[in-house]
């Protein structure tokens, strides 16, 4: 049980298990594993009224529904009951790159000084939070999945579409962490 | 009631996202400096486990619990959308540390500023649905 609470599980183990989750909803409903349409299920709940341009052909996937409420409750009861918001060990290499960029606090799963409502309001916090929220959410239903359904699903049954998405997920995201967002902190 | 088994689902998947440490923006910033092996460990692990657990399946022809067969489909290769789509998801990424999973993960954390990041990521999807006859696929 103590084991349960330290840190972080170790990779080799969650890598496991997360991997597992593939035949997991196969072999429990022949769902396939993915979590990028779980906005457009979200957006079908919306009044048709306001969003008739949509045009939503479809329904929303209930089950994929319950799956994003499941990961609501899941993280929540990580944190009360098995120390989810324990400090990470983090590289060396890394923590002193964050505070080149003016990171100063690494205690929790995410820097506090940045994900809070009052960094929300700054030029900076609505980048990150705002903007950040919008490319996420605009870009996995233009690349038709995310790391779930592209990296873990996709490349698990050798799917072409997921690997040139994966190689965009990295080209974006080396670009933003090495050239765009040191300048966001030079603001 | 059909639904509930997802609900388990969910909640398992939530707890690893927390518990793997998936869900933290100092995990993703330290994988595209490319200065640990954590998080190219819990993705790379898991693409080989489910392809597999996918073998497996083939091999054995075993069926889904309400005895369909199973044969995930390959997702549509469509170049453009998968590249371009990837590459503004990126930014995103690591830009809020977070992909879709761990934003609803985050919010179960405690962190409620990231509704925010939910509400953003729904109105993307809303403006890529008003425009995707426009885009190039």
């Amino acid at each position: 049980m103590e084991y349960l609470l330290k840190g972080s599980w170790p990779w080799y183990i969650t890598g496991i298990l997360f991997g597992l989750i593939v035949p997991l909803l196969l072999l429990i409903g022949n769902k396939p594993f993915g979590i990028s349409k779980s906005l457009k299920d979200i957006s079908c709940l919306l009044p048709q009224k306001i969003f008739r341009q949509l045009k939503h052909d479809i329904t929303p996937n209930f089950w994929r529904l319950y799956l994003i409420i499941g990961i609501i409750i899941g993280g929540y009861l990580a944190v009360v009951f098995l120390n989810g918001n324990a400090t990470v060990d983090l590289s060396k290499a890394t923590i002193s790159d964050l505070k080149n960029i003016g990171i100063t606090n690494f205690d929790g799963l995410v820097p506090s000084q940045v994900f809070n409502w009052e960094f929300l309001l700054s030029a900076q916090g609505l980048i990150i939070m705002v903007i950040g929220g919008f490319l996420i959410g605009f870009g996995v239903r233009y690349a038709n999945g995310c790391t779930s359904g592209h990296a873990i699903m996709g490349l698990s049954i050798f799917s072409p579409s997921s690997l040139i998405a994966v190689l965009g997920f990295f080209a974006g995201g080396l670009l933003m962490t090495h050239i765009l967002f040191p300048l966001l902190f030079t603001l | 009631m059909k639904n509930l088994k997802y609900l388990v689902i969910g909640t398992w998947f939530g707890i690893l996202l927390t518990k793997s440490e998936a869900v933290s923006w100092f995990r993703i910033q330290e994988m595209f400096r490319f200065q640990a092996f954590h998080m190219y460990g819990i993705i790379g692990l898991a693409v080989v486990v489910g392809m597999i657990s996918l073998l497996v399946i083939k091999k054995f022809k075993i069926k889904s619990l309400n005895g369909e067969n199973i044969n995930p489909a390959k997702k549509r290769l469509q170049f453009k959308s998968n590249l371009i789509g990837g590459f503004i998801f990126g930014l995103g990424w690591a830009l809020t540390g977070a992909c879709p999973g761990p934003i609803y993960a985050l919010i179960g954390n405690g962190v409620l500023v990231f509704v925010v990041v939910l509400t953003a990521a729904l109105i993307g999807s809303i403006v890529y649905d008003l425009i995707k006859k426009y885009l190039p696929h």
